[in-house]
């Protein structure tokens, strides 16, 4: 089931992110070994709403380039569908989409603006209470279980390996560089590295001297039965973000997260709270159509957020074989452009499709040390107490 | 630009999930035996007692076997709830005695989660079950709760048991007894140990006929003399056979074909109804969902409380089936009432609710037995998922559902090549394959699932991987579950994703001018 062999790049967290560049690294002949905590993909990256539009950010454009092309890629399928509608059942929401239409235009991405008319027609399940919406002409989602499972999958075609149930315990450095992970299983050499494990990087690193200032929290979706299938399943709005499945299901989140102490060896529990009834009241607002459909499942996914939100995505400068991956809570969609960067800052030691500079850590040099309780991002009172 | 944190999240979760909408002293779920008995001590030790139960449930929730395995053999009658509550409060002479002793009766009331702050939740402020019937949801508050939650049906597949007549013997029960709406006359049984002997008793004395009892072992595994009685009275009792087929028509069951085991001639037997009595499975769902400690106990029923009823995590007690099976109804009311005097805080020394058994069958082994028969007697595309159609072929393949295209290195994945990189998870199968996914919230399939991975990684079933219960432990729907009348604090403090206002910004405009326009249009909230 495992080996004691190390491997040229040694990938830390079994995370969509991990695992895009361990998919990358083995694309080009690199003998990279993942290991996980526990099973690939079981934290936030099996636990989102799968959305791929990330305007924002440097990598969209390859993210955009590579969707379509996933599952001929990876040889899995990932259920990639494009588009998204977003409708707006207030006149402040409808302003909000209305601006993220007019910026997303302004950079060249088509977005058109939908009546309500319109929104019902391409929303069946909207109702009389639709006042329009945003059609974005790019982006789109897909099933983030299955996602990851493929990668892992075609990791593993191309020569990579995974360990699953093997956590890191802590690195080994000799002249300046990380040679080594320690595990459960004994230590595993490498030549370099890729620290990919969500919350738990600030742990890894913190023991080289390297602050990687990170917050977790916990947020939470619903799923409901099966639905009629929408044409576009990227529907969301009303303050949830979330998708149609394929199979028809609807599964939406959004709302308050709650800020958690990081526990080094993974989450303890991933526990959903009464405010699945505040989602479900935000669906039902939404998709009127939808209020008979049964709430079958609630989950909760733990996320790990940058002071800015924005991801950190650099190669260390010292020790040098070191790369440092965190997405902030936005990871899945861009997770086959984020890969891909990873890739290169290894082998190449420079991102080659786009400029990521300011994704550097070293943009957290002057942090004040209270930054968490700055942002009022600490645990709630107790929850020291509540560990398990 | 440390200036603009007020050490504040708006958008944090904190102070937002408001209190229960009632308070009581004590909460008591489930009004089996050990439900009621436990509502009674509550109340004539003078506590404030909520005792909440989920029967008569909708006929639409019957129709997706929630809680039981009623396989649509209910009549019309179910679909008129206000007469259905009627009947079962009828058919149980207790419930007029807790509502004279004060006890705050709720009938078809589901309880649907449980919550409790505990590792990564700490944001309630108290501890509270979540409670719906058909037009809305509630959430009440306890100084403690019993959850008398029973048991539910244990099913497994074979050919033509996707269709109705195919039902549990839970299902039959509360039809029989509870609801008075049981469509079929003439049932074949599987299983001869205890629960099948109760089954075909019950049937026999409302009038029914039961046209066989079917058993894989070579005799009987319950009581002789009770089997004995049974074959006087008209039962023909199959023992070593196993069922190969349900055949049906458009009213669903017609026969049931049987076959001696490991082959031979078949044998059909013209019945409406096929009622699997082979054993049942506690039913953990709440507990689960609250985050209490689940284990693997052969004797007691497969997947457990690690409580053996009576504490099992602060304020939350168990009492009855849902602890763990093999109590007959007074040993589960003397159960309810020692762990209401518990809950209550009274003989806070007691022993233990329920002492280790002296000897302590497997079940495990039994319903092993009857798993590969009916595997060994039926096809590999026979369905295992009913909800989302997966076949066991499919499931034990890892393959995705048919609406996905299954190319070559798709194909080329099984769950063996899923094992050499770890112990079989229910979990991650169900996320590959959907079996478990579905409406039924996995009643009708997660047992035979875990157990056909366990077979399948040669592992013994007392290590079947299992699939964990989250609320809403019942389906709910959209509009029912929602709080229309939410809090002003979480309409405020609603943001679609975490409310970081540099998170948005388009990467050209980081640092730029037109990064401050931004923030100030949007506001941190993000919506793609």
């Amino acid at each position: 089931m495992s080996s004691n062999r190390g491997a040229s790049v040694i990938v830390i967290g079994g995370g969509v992110t991990g695992l895009s560049a361990a998919w990358w690294l083995a694309r080009s002949g690199v003998d990279v070994l993942v290991l996980d905590k526990g099973v690939v993909g079981w934290e936030a990256s099996s636990r989102n709403g799968g959305g791929a539009s990330h305007y924002q950010s440097p990598l969209f454009d390859e993210e955009q380039r590579m969707w379509p092309q996933m599952d001929a890629l990876l040889g899995y399928p990932t259920e990639f569908q494009a588009e998204r509608v977003i409708i707006a059942v207030t006149e402040k929401q409808l302003e909000h989409y209305h601006y993220i239409a007019g910026m997303c235009g302004d950079m060249g991405y088509r977005v058109d603006r939908i009546d309500a008319q319109q929104a019902r027609q391409m929303v069946p399940m909207a109702g009389d209470n639709c006042l329009g919406g945003i059609h974005l002409r790019f982006g789109g989602h897909a099933n983030p279980q299955r996602t990851v499972q493929a990668y892992a999958w075609a990791t593993q075609d191309l020569g990579g390996r995974i360990i699953q149930h093997c956590p890191a315990l802590s690195l080994t450095t000799a002249g300046g560089r990380v040679t080594g992970v320690v595990t459960p299983q004994g230590e595993l050499g490498c030549d370099a590295l890729v620290v990919a494990a969500g919350p738990q990087i600030a742990g890894l690193l913190a023991p080289l001297g390297i602050d990687v200032p990170l917050a977790a929290a916990r947020a939470e979706m619903i799923v409901t039965e099966p639905a009629p299938l929408m044409q576009w399943g990227g529907v969301d709005g009303n303050g949830l973000y979330g998708r149609q499945t394929r199979r028809g299901n609807l599964a939406y989140g959004g709302g308050p997260h709650e800020w958690l102490l990081t526990e080094p060896g993974g989450p303890a529990a991933r526990p959903s709270s009464p405010l699945a009834r505040n989602l479900a009241k935000r669906v039902a607002e939404m998709l009127p159509g939808a209020a008979q459909l049964k709430v079958i499942r609630s989950w909760s996914g733990i996320i790990e957020n940058t002071p800015d939100g924005r991801p950190i995505i650099d190669r260390l400068s010292h020790p040098d074989n070191v790369t440092v991956a965190t997405l902030s809570g936005v990871g899945f969609g861009l997770s086959p452009a984020s890969g891909h960067a990873i890739r290169d800052l290894v082998i190449d030691g420079k991102v080659s499709f786009t400029d990521i500079d300011k994704l550097a850590l070293s943009r957290f040099a002057g942090l004040e040390p209270d930054w968490r309780a700055r942002r009022g991002w600490e645990p709630l009172p107790g929850a020291e107490a509540l560990r398990a | 630009m440390s200036d603009e944190f007020t050490g504040h999240d708006p958008y944090a979760i904190n102070r937002k999930l408001p209190g229960a909408d009632q308070h009581f002293d004590l909460v008591v779920v489930g009004a089996g035996p050990a439900g009621l008995a436990a509502a009674l001590e509550g109340a004539a030790l003078g506590a404030s007692v909520l005792l909440v139960d989920e029967h008569p449930v909708a006929g639409a929730q019957m129709g997706n076997d929630v809680p039981y395995w009623f396989g649509g053999r209910m009549t019309g009658a179910v679909q008129t709830k206000d007469r259905m509550i009627e009947q079962v409060f009828m058919a149980q002479p207790l419930f007029e005695q807790a509502m004279e002793a004060g006890v705050e009766l709720q009938l078809g009331v589901y309880a649907w989660g449980l919550w409790r702050n505990h590792a990564n939740l700490a944001a309630l402020p108290e501890p509270m079950l979540g409670l719906a019937d058909e037009e809305r949801s509630w959430t009440v508050g306890f100084k403690a709760i019993v959850l008398a939650t029973g048991a539910r049906d244990l099913a497994l597949s074979f050919t033509g048991w996707d269709q109705p007549g195919v039902m549990g013997a839970q299902g039959l029960h509360a039809l029989l007894t509870r609801y008075d709406a049981f469509a079929g006359r003439r049932i074949v049984i599987l299983g001869t140990g205890d629960l099948a002997i109760a089954t075909a008793r019950l049937a026999l004395g409302r009038g029914l006929e039961v046209a066989a009892m079917i058993e894989t072992a070579a005799a009987p595994v319950g009581d002789l003399a009770e089997m004995a009685a049974l074959k006087l009275a008209g039962v023909a009792v199959h023992c070593g056979s196993v069922l190969r087929e349900a055949q049906g028509g458009i009213d669903g069951v017609r026969a049931a074909v049987i076959a001696p085991l490991g082959g031979g001639e078949a044998e059909t037997i013209a019945c409406d109804t096929i009622c699997l009595a082979i054993d049942m499975v506690p039913a953990i769902e709440l507990l689960d969902a609250a985050g209490g400690r689940i284990v693997t106990d052969p004797a007691r029923g497969g997947h457990v409380p690690q409580a053996r009823a009576g504490l099992a995590l602060p304020g939350i007690f168990l009492a009855g089936d849902c602890a763990g099976l093999g109590l007959n109804e007074a040993q589960a009311a003397a159960e309810g009432r020692a762990a209401a005097r518990r809950a209550l805080g009274h003989d806070p020394d007691g022993a233990p609710l329920r002492p280790e058994p002296v000897t302590a069958v497997d079940r495990l082994a039994y319903r092993e037995a009857w798993l590969r028969a009916l595997v060994a007697a039926s096809d590999d595309r026979v369905i295992v998922c009913q909800c989302e159609e997966v076949s066991r072929a499919d499931l034990l393949d890892v393959q995705p559902p048919n609406y996905l295209e299954r190319g070559e290195k798709m194909r080329a994945r099984s769950l063996a090549t899923l094992l050499e990189d770890g112990p079989p998870d229910q979990e991650q199968v169900k996320r590959l394959t959907r079996a478990c996914m579905g409406v039924c919230q996995a009643r009708r399939c997660r047992e035979q699932v875990g157990m056909l991975l366990a077979m399948a990684s040669n592992l013994p079933m007392a290590q079947a991987p299992r699939a964990g219960w989250r609320a809403p432990v019942r389906p709910v729907a959209l509009g029912v579950l929602a709080d229309w009348a939410e809090d002003q604090a979480m309409k405020d403090g609603w943001d679609v994703w975490f409310g970081i206002p540099t998170q948005w910004t388009p990467y050209r405009d980081i640092g730029t001018e037109r990064e401050e326009q931004h923030r100030r249009a949007l506001g941190g909230n993000m919506h793609l």
